[in-house]
């Protein structure tokens, strides 16, 4: 457990010194959904009723973006390798890359929504919805990104590749996530959403880190 | 006692049954991982399936087309029934087994298990095309648009893209191995994702759309329109067989050119 617990430190740490790393996805976030009213319509009546889903794609599009960068550093210097001989549980590890991942790209994305729903008009009952919404949501987005990120790790301009897998298995998160803020917009009850985000979020707990897993050892044996 | 007696002979019976049939399978799964045994086996199927796939495509078009009665309410359109409907059974049952085939690759490393999961994945995806196709020509005289985000469309599109996410992961990977071992992790991914891809999309749908789009509730189908499908339906199957059988015949000459046996083969 402890070289997991040193990969973890080690990765923040990285993030922390590199702060690209991290800022670009967050950036990346603001300008897509600003996108919208110059393209659509700036009228706030009809952005307040888009306001969520639009945001819940751009956090889903910035989530892609960042996740192409999780393993390559790792397979590329060596890393994994040093991984995989140490016999140090995989599925540990994987899971706390994933968490890492989430700590420098959910975790803000939801600290930064709150912004952008007042940009766009987001009704004011459904805040509390598109937080707890993209708290619950982005981590499975984070899980299931990596098993997609460990997949595509050796594989050259991967990145494409990874959002070809991983966008439909998106989609769950993002109808939930987005009827919840819609809901609560309307002023209708939105818990029912949450919870199942709540239960996808369990499975992909358990499950993602035994596909990343797999994923991750077939890097070494190329 | 007499009773408890002959419960136990019952069970024995039946536990020798279960372990029977245990070694049966055990011994046709050992054969099965033989690409000469599956190349030699099929030489013989082939003339077979091809004839039922002709013979069952023909009557069960003929019936469908020409017999059975037409719709009360779709008239002559809804036709397109008996090909719309198996392509899709077929390109879902074809994604599950693509998962179980590259679920015994990945855990027992039979060769043949990859190529088959590797010959069923375009198959799936042109059924899945197939389905998609039909579905838009039925919509629109049905629906009077070519596309709704209906549930079950939109559950199709979405299979539709993780046959493509299967298949372009499989071409990306470099060496052989690492490809059929990369499209049976995410197929297996994929297969845990369908039902819930599948609630999610029904779920959303109708909370969206009121129903004014839907299929008319079909009441118990006439026998004379449900007979012509039923066997249009065992008939993509067939076809379906033939097709991986036809495939998988060519994985195991291109795989195994240097062996003697495929050589013989090859010169005769």
């Amino acid at each position: 457990m402890s070289l997991v617990t040193a990969t973890i430190k080690r990765d923040l740490l990285l993030a922390a010194r590199n702060p690209g790393e991290w800022l670009n996805p967050l950036m990346f976030f603001l300008m897509v959904a600003a996108l919208f009213p110059l393209a659509v319509d700036p009228d706030p009546k009809f952005l307040s009723k888009i306001a969520g889903g639009v945001i819940w794609v751009a956090a889903l599009l910035a989530t892609l973006l960042s996740l192409d960068a999780l393993y390559k550093a790792d397979v590329e210097d060596g890393s994994l390798e040093q991984w995989l001989a140490s016999g140090e549980s995989l599925y540990a590890m994987s899971l706390g890359k994933a968490l890492v991942h989430w700590c420098i790209s959910g975790l803000p994305l939801t600290l930064m929504a709150p912004v952008l729903g007042l940009m766009l008009a987001l009704p004011d009952d459904a805040f509390w919805a598109l937080i707890l919404s993209l708290a619950v949501g982005t981590p499975v987005l984070s899980l299931l990104g990596a098993v997609g990120a460990a997949l595509t790790a050796g594989v050259r301009s991967g990145g494409l590749l990874l959002s070809l897998l991983i966008l439909p298995l998106y989609i769950p998160v993002l109808i939930f996530a987005a009827s919840a803020v819609y809901h609560a917009g309307i002023g209708m009850a939105w818990n029912g959403q949450i919870g199942f985000l709540g239960a996808m979020l369990a499975l992909a707990l358990c499950l993602t880190p035994f596909a990343s897993a797999a994923a991750l050892k077939l890097n070494l044996s190329r | 006692m007499s009773d408890a007696l002959c419960f136990g002979g019952g069970v024995k019976t039946q536990l020798i049954a279960v372990v029977v049939m245990w070694q049966w399978l055990k011994q046709l799964y050992h054969r099965l991982g033989s690409p000469k045994w599956f190349y030699e086996i099929t030489t013989g199927w082939i003339p077979w399936l091809a004839v039922l796939s002709v013979i069952g495509t023909v009557v069960g078009l003929v019936l469908g087309l020409l017999y059975a009665p037409a719709d009360y309410l779709q008239g002559n359109s809804f036709r397109i029934i008996y090909i719309h409907v198996p392509a899709a059974i077929l390109a879902q049952s074809a994604f599950m087994m693509m998962a179980v085939a590259g679920a015994v690759y990945l855990i027992w490393r039979m060769k043949m298990a990859a190529w088959v999961a590797k010959v069923i994945a375009p198959i799936g995806a042109s059924f899945c095309l197939i389905a998609l196709l039909t579905g838009a020509i039925w919509g629109k005289p049905t629906w009077g648009t070519w596309w709704v985000w209906d549930a079950r469309l939109t559950s199709m599109l979405l299979l539709l893209f993780l046959y493509f996410g299967v298949m372009a992961l499989q071409q990306a990977m470099e060496s052989e191995d690492s490809s059929y071992r990369a499209g049976a992790i995410l197929s297996l991914v994929g297969l845990v994702n369908i039902p819930i891809i599948k609630y999610s999309v029904e779920w959303w749908n109708t909370l969206h759309q009121p129903a004014t789009l839907k299929l008319t509730e079909k009441p118990s189908m006439h026998p004379d329109m449900l007979i012509p499908l039923l066997i249009m339906i065992v008939t993509t199957y067939v076809f379906f067989a033939l097709l991986v059988i036809l495939r998988t015949r060519n994985e195991i000459l291109w795989h195994e050119r240097k062996r003697s046996w495929v050589k013989q083969i090859l010169e005769s």
